[in-house]
């Protein structure tokens, strides 16, 4: 990992109305072709940190309110969203989000709005998606709607690989689905970064599934860095094994705020 | 059966030209109450419908107030026919237009901050303003102090639009032109865009959209559509430029006529037109045929207000898509490709 980070947030700080902090000095980088994974609890600030990453805090009133996030090399803070996307950084966000009345196909070619691509490559990337997620091409002409949990979640991701990203931002892709479909989905990503050196962020409370997958990772405690590591230094680990993946008793302290 | 994504079916044009076929032939009954009390009208609403349709199906922005962009239109046609010499017809339908558009960006812009109800609430005061000002200052009126004015007379080139029939045919030219841009809108990109700001803001901004411009440029087409729509409705139907003929009413006729008809749809607008425009007259003729003799004129108007009401209700209650889903939905049941779905 010798090159320069593709994200690099330093410090950051967020606050929601200008009182309730969010996350508090959180550094955290992602270097090309890395899957890092950024662990926690609810209310630990993930999805926050991404929100930032994504210049959509101001939609819930949260602002950045110290350190900088950087995105290849550049602030994001002076960037709208739609020019981030131009520039290879999409987000799938917590809950999906589905257009639920347009067909799998529309919501995939929603994706492609972003980049102002010409109609070959946007078929292109169709086509691209679909071998990905054979199920979606099954179901391409069925309200979005209509479709299971897990199969909204692949069009989510198929949405955001449409504007064909760098690096791919997840928020809790594991949320409300079986663990056969989580590790169905976590498999495809990681094929995406193995083949095509796609960098991924994922937050997930799903640490074991994450940790597998991911290089890297960070985890969140109450908005604040409690641990941070490669992943296998993570897994092993007794205190996380302890907070996030179930096994034995807790013997991280919470941190005061 | 994959369609391409940025371009329309090719079918999506077939039942507009079969519309169109339909529309000519109308041409040549020759009846001016047909045209005059029937057809004119039917296309203007039809138009302010779409317009209508645009803003609120396609990009979800409730707008009440139509009927001062269709005054805004018809006035600025009269104004620029008054006080521009020699300016073509047309010419002066297409910059009123744009004059309602840059309008239309103006008071569209509270819908960056405000949606649904709060939103329908902020575009009355279109309504009342444009109203207020127009009822206000009778230079809008060309100096005349009861703020009713003649509708000028009309010409194209050397062809004069002076009977029902040109006037119709000069009504159906305009719709079928821009109902054909709007098809072609409504298939492309920009479509797409006003309908992920529509169905979810936070999705389409992520993806890219930029929800607030894709917002203004919906208010923009909207009402560049609407105020023709009144130029067409005060010119070549009412052939009076007055105030109160784009009172509130107005505005809920055209809201009317899009939840009727369908939201999202472009057939929509002209179904729920022929519901709000045709359907009463139909039903005034058969009341005067049925009951004229016997009943008191005053009562059959009420009954006829009561059977529409009812039919209203009845019909949403049966299909609150609109008539556009049941149309879909005959066209499902029968085997013809006549009719597509993706308009």
């Amino acid at each position: 990992m010798s090159h320069a980070p593709l994200l690099a947030a330093e410090d950051v700080e967020i606050a929601y109305d200008e009182a309730i902090f969010a996350v508090r000095r959180v550094s955290l980088l992602v270097h090309p072709g890395e899957v890092v994974a950024l662990l926690g609890a609810n209310g630990a600030g993930k999805s926050s940190l991404l929100r930032a990453v994504s210049n959509i805090l101001h939609a819930q009133r949260g602002r950045v309110t110290h350190g900088r996030i950087l995105y290849d090399g550049t602030s994001v803070a002076g960037s709208s969203t739609s020019r981030l996307v131009r520039r290879g950084l999409a987000q799938v966000l917590e809950g999906r989000h589905c257009f639920r009345h347009l067909s799998a196909e529309d919501n995939l070619l929603t994706g492609a709005l972003g980049r102002g691509s010409s109609r070959l490559e946007t078929r292109r990337d169709l086509e691209h998606v679909y071998a990905l997620f054979p199920v979606i091409a099954e179901k391409r002409r069925v309200a979005a709607g209509l479709l299971s949990g897990g199969q909204q979640q692949m069009i989510a991701i198929g949405r955001a690989l449409m504007a064909r990203p760098r690096l791919l931002l997840l928020d809790e892709p594991s949320m409300g689905l079986a663990p056969i479909v989580v590790a169905e989905i976590f498999g495809r990503l990681a094929r995406l970064n193995r083949d095509e050196g796609l960098a991924i962020l994922i937050a997930e409370q799903n640490a074991a599934v994450a940790l597998r997958h991911a290089h890297r990772g960070v985890v969140l405690e109450n908005g604040i860095v409690a641990a941070a590591g490669t992943a296998e230094v993570l897994r092993s680990k007794d205190d996380i094994r302890a907070a996030y993946l179930g096994l034995g008793r807790a013997n991280i302290q919470p941190v005061s705020t | 059966m994959a369609r391409s994504p940025a371009q329309p079916a090719a079918n999506a044009f077939a039942p507009f030209t079969l519309a169109l076929a339909i529309g000519i032939a109308l041409g040549f009954v020759p009846s001016d109450y047909l045209f005059d009390a029937v057809l004119t009208p039917f296309l203007a609403i039809s138009l302010a419908g779409l317009g209508l349709n645009l803003l609120a199906g396609y990009a979800g922005q409730v707008s009440l107030g139509s009927a001062a962009f269709m005054a805004i239109g018809a006035f600025g046609t009269y104004n620029l026919l008054l006080r521009v010499p020699g300016l073509p017809l047309l010419a002066a339908i297409v910059i009123a237009g744009l004059l309602t558009a840059a309008l239309g960006l103006v008071f569209g812009l509270p819908s960056l901050r405000l949606r649904g109800f709060y939103l329908a609430i902020a575009t009355l005061a279109a309504q009342f303003v444009v109203q207020w000002a127009l009822d206000t200052f009778n230079w809008f009126s060309g100096g005349d102090t009861s703020g009713v004015v003649e509708a000028p007379p009309l010409m194209i080139v050397s062809l004069a639009i002076n009977t029902s029939v040109r006037r119709y045919l000069f009504c159906l030219a305009v719709v079928a032109f821009l109902t054909a841009v709007a098809i072609r809108l409504a298939n492309s990109r920009i479509g797409r865009e006003f309908l992920a700001v529509r169905d979810n803001e936070t999705a389409a901004r992520i993806l890219g959209v930029k929800v607030l411009s894709t917002k203004l440029f919906a208010c923009v087409v909207s009402s560049f559509y609407i105020g023709v729509a009144g130029t067409l409705w005060a010119f070549l139907y009412l052939r009076t430029i007055e105030p109160d003929g784009f009172d509130l009413d107005r505005s809920f006729e055209i809201l009317f006529v899009i939840i009727i008809g369908g939201l999202a749809s472009i057939r929509g607008a002209f179904l729920g037109a022929a519901f709000i425009v045709v359907l009463p007259l139909v039903l005034s003729r058969l009341g005067d045929a049925i009951f004229g003799a016997t009943f008191d004129s005053g009562l059959v108007d009420i009954v006829e207000k009561i059977i529409l009401g009812v039919l209203i209700i009845a019909f949403l209650r049966a299909e609150p898509e609109g008539l556009s889903a049941l149309f879909t939905r005959v066209r499902i049941l029968l085997p013809s490709q006549a009719f597509s779905r993706s308009s």
